[in-house]
């Protein structure tokens, strides 16, 4: 067995594996610097999943056909931006427990992107999605090549935005508003910053990168849409976060971490190592929680109103 | 920052009322304050000055009355309309946001560095340096907000206030978590500044009142009770008026009659939160009947012993023993069962559970004990009678002993923790700043209870840095000093150039 070329195999799949968890983490990212933590990720994704799935599953033949993809990313975007205003009217304005509350987005999405599948289109049935884009002359590249240069250009754009939400976070002032409004929501207050605006607008984008997170699931990945096919990556993503210390290239990290044993354990099984494939199978999970145990707890850094509705009026 | 916006030739405040669930803050208050002019604002805790000036700054919404700035009625919906106006808060608790650097905070709020998705940082650092250049009131602008001291912070504070414009201050509490040399700073700069800004300056320490104020103005229980010129009234004046009768602060006039030792320390070596060694071969002594002064700048070891004492902290190296039995590295439950009582330093994250009711907080140390629970479940009438026993006993003012105890004033924050500790009947008590922050009549109220326990027999080590309360107070005072104590010298004989020379690190005779 050449070892090179298992490698190879590994990270050519692991990476794109992390393309959805990456999108969806950064999303999460923003929701947890407002201080607002979004359980519901994972519905989100699915309701993008299912609605990036419509339109190239109906346009299919059509005159339309070459939009149905883009139009779908707008519909996945577009409705998981109101899903995350929903969760911010929730919990920002009404003030309803965050847990609770992305628990229950969480099945509102699940639940309703099957049940409109069944409804609208019934079984299961592939579309034609969204192809790999190699990278003329850098996919061509001895082993580099078919690791990095040869996905699909949501998985181009997923790794720009590593970057792109560091420097929004950092050197914003969206970005500045949205630490302080998550750290010390009172002090912003006095600043004459509108804590609840912000918190509704980071919400927003978390719910519409959670929103593309599922439609790159649907339309890159899978090709077609089932109702479990987020299978968790949604807490996932919510975990990395924690595991990322709230910060772009450590979300970064985990999600390739975490994507990369999913793809060193589907090698073991395919290459029929003898070792119990259910151990393999939970690596991944395993790899997670024992990081997320041993990670520093340095509040310091982190955004410590995270949870906690904010009202002006209230002393405590 | 003169040229910059319209001037503020007065500021008038007509009939504000503002409630609150239960608590009726502000009762038709009016103020008035002139061009150039100071006016003190004083009042004891939960008189409502806070609450006046956050309605001022638009945070609150009030009830009633209105805001006139030269002679027009004003609507701040939010802080960022006071600004406009050029009117600035320095808010008694820091409003700094801890993982930010200090440019970052002046930044958050500076809008016109604000330019869509750039934030133009170097305009808010040439304003920092600009505005720390004029005012003599050097910062870090690199650092975080969480790598500074208390007094750096208060002057990250006045820095951010005045970057934003201001020219019309509001000072509230401003010295009450400085150490009295950072105090004694702040006012000589303040006194400067005085000179291009209007000002509203809240204190308890009237002494300040007096060097700093033109005029005065005294709340009592939401209302105005009295307005003046400063330099008419006395201290003890305005003390009296303040809070309804006269107020003398009691001395330690009891026979020295020496106890047996109670808590004693030997070569105590504890590590602080960055790792070095805090406390470094500490001895203590203190005996029952007595009251022990620490005197020392804070930062040199009070607070890494309070918490060893308490349990709360680990030992490295060295024994403390309370009544002859070893409490060292024992956890907080086994001290407090060996008889240990703890006023802590930080009131409302260490003293008490804000989000509880006040009779909850009142059993926290107990409610485990027969007194208030019989085979697991809790006694609720012998929780609610403890509760009324105490507010009556300590003079705790709240709308009901159900109130939450984090929606209390200050001073009846302290007494809430006060009573509980002292109810509880302790052999030894660490009283750490028991009086920051707290108005004339509660610290004579605290120093009263102290000096009564003390008379009583119990042991208190009493850990401040007013040197006057210390003075006041103390049998013998000993001076910690970089983890150690420097010297133990009989109350009667202490001075405060002593004392002073002592705290700075200077033994010769
Ligand atoms: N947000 C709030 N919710 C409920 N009650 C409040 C609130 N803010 C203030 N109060 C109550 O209003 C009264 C006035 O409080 P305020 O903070 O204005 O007093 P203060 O004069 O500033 O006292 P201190 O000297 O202790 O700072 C107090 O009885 C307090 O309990
Ligand atoms: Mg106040």
């Amino acid at each position: 067995m050449d070892l090179l070329a298992t490698l190879q195999n590994i990270l050519s799949i692991g990476v794109p594996f992390s393309v959805a968890l990456l999108i969806a983490g950064l999303g999460e990212m923003f929701n947890q610097r407002a201080g607002v933590f979004n359980l519901g990720c994972e519905g989100i994704m699915a309701m993008g999943a299912f609605l990036a799935f419509l339109p190239p599953f109906f346009l299919k033949a059509g005159p339309w056909a070459a939009y149905g993809n883009l139009l779908g990313l707008a519909a996945a975007m577009g409705a998981g931006a109101l899903l995350g205003l929903l969760f911010a009217l929730v919990t920002v304005s009404f003030k309803a427990p965050q847990g609770i509350a992305g628990i229950g987005l969480q099945m509102l999405g699940w639940g309703a992107a099957g049940t409109l599948f069944r409804h609208f289109v019934g079984g299961v049935t592939g579309i034609e999605g969204i192809p790999t884009l190699p990278i003329p002359g850098l996919s061509k590249l001895p082993f580099l090549g078919p690791v990095l240069f040869n996905h699909s250009v949501i998985a181009y754009l997923a790794f720009l935005l590593v970057p792109a939400s560091w420097w929004l976070l950092f050197k914003t002032p969206w970005g500045l508003k949205v630490r302080a409004v998550g750290t010390y929501p009172r002090a912003a207050d006095t600043l004459g910053i509108d804590v609840r605006r912000i918190r509704y607008q980071a919400l927003a984008l978390g719910g519409a990168m959670a929103g593309l997170a599922g439609a790159y699931l649907s339309l890159c990945q899978a090709k077609m849409f089932a109702d479990d096919m987020i299978a968790g990556r949604g807490f996932i993503a919510v975990a990395l976060v924690y595991f990322g210390r709230w910060h772009p290239a450590g979300i970064l990290f985990g999600a390739l971490l975490f994507s990369l044993a999913q793809a060193f354990q589907l090698a073991v099984q395919v290459l029929g190592i003898k070792f119990p494939y259910e151990f393999a199978v939970m690596l991944p999970y395993v790899l997670v929680i024992v990081v997320l145990s041993l990670a520093r707890k340095s509040r310091m850094l982190g955004p410590s109103a995270l949870g906690k509705p904010f009202d002006r009026e209230m002393r405590i | 920052m003169g040229g910059e916006g319209a001037r503020i030739t007065s500021l008038g405040l007509e009939g504000i009322t503002k409630r609150f669930p239960g608590v009726l803050a502000c009762d038709g208050v009016s103020l008035d304050v002139g061009e150039g002019e100071v006016l003190a604002l004083v009042g004891e805790n939960g008189a409502g000055k806070t609450t006046l000036m956050n309605i001022l700054m638009g945070l609150y919404r009030p009830d009633e009355g209105r805001i006139l700035l030269n002679g027009v009625e004003q609507r701040f919906r939010s802080p960022s309309d006071a600004f406009a106006a050029g009117i600035g808060m320095v808010h008694q608790h820091f409003m700094l946001v801890p993982n930010l650097t200090v440019t970052e905070n002046v930044a958050l709020g500076m809008r016109s560095a604000h330019r869509g998705l750039r934030l133009d940082m170097k305009a808010v650092r040439r304003r920092i340096a600009e505005v720390s250049e004029r005012h003599g009131l050097p910062v870090q602008a690199e650092a975080y907000v969480w790598q500074l001291s208390v007094g750096e912070q208060q002057r990250v504070e006045l820095v951010k206030t005045l970057c934003l414009g201001a020219r019309f201050l509001i000072l509230d509490e401003p010295t009450s978590a400085l150490t009295p040399q950072e105090t004694d700073e702040l006012i000589a700069l303040l006194k400067h500044m005085t000179r291009e800004l209007s000002v509203i300056f809240i204190s308890h320490k009237l002494h300040e009142v007096k060097a700093l104020s033109d005029t005065v103005t005294i709340l009592r229980q939401g209302r105005v009770v009295f307005r003046g010129r400063t330099a008419d009234h006395s201290p003890a004046d305005l003390a009296a008026l303040m809070t309804g009768h006269e107020v003398v602060l009691p001395c330690n006039a009891c026979a020295d009659e020496c106890g047996k030792p109670l808590l004693v320390a030997r070569d105590l070596k504890v590590r602080g939160d960055r790792g070095h060694l805090a406390l470094d071969g500490l001895e203590l002594e203190l005996r029952s009947g007595e009251i022990l002064g620490l005197a020392g700048v804070s930062g040199n070891g009070q607070r890494e012993l309070a918490e060893a004492i308490n349990g709360l902290r680990r030992i490295e190296s060295g024994s403390i023993e309370l009544a002859g039995e070893a409490i060292a590295n024992l956890g907080p439950e086994e001290v407090i069962a060996k008889g240990m009582g703890y006023i802590p330093e930080d009131r409302n994250t260490e003293g008490i559970v804000p989000s509880f009711s006040i009779k909850e907080n009142l059993v926290l140390k107990d409610f485990g004990t027969p007194a208030f629970s019989r085979a697991s479940f809790l006694r609720l009438g012998a929780i609610d009678g403890n509760a009324e026993a105490l507010k009556e006993r300590f003079d705790i003012r709240c709308p009901s002993t159900k109130t939450a105890a984090g929606s209390l004033s200050g001073g009846n924050i302290q007494k809430v923790i006060l009573a509980r500790e002292l109810a509880r009947g302790p052999k030894a008590l660490v009283a750490v700043y028991p009086t920051r922050g707290l108005d004339m009549g509660a610290e004579e109220y605290i120093h009263n209870q102290l000096l009564a326990r003390r008379c009583e027999g119990v042991g208190i080590l009493l850990i401040s840095e007013e040197l006057e309360e210390i003075m006041n107070l103390s049998d013998r005072i000993a001076v910690i000093y970089k983890g150690r104590v420097l010297a133990v010298i009989p109350g009667k004989d202490a001075t405060k150039a002593r004392l002073g020379m002592l705290m700075a690190g200077v033994v010769d005779e």
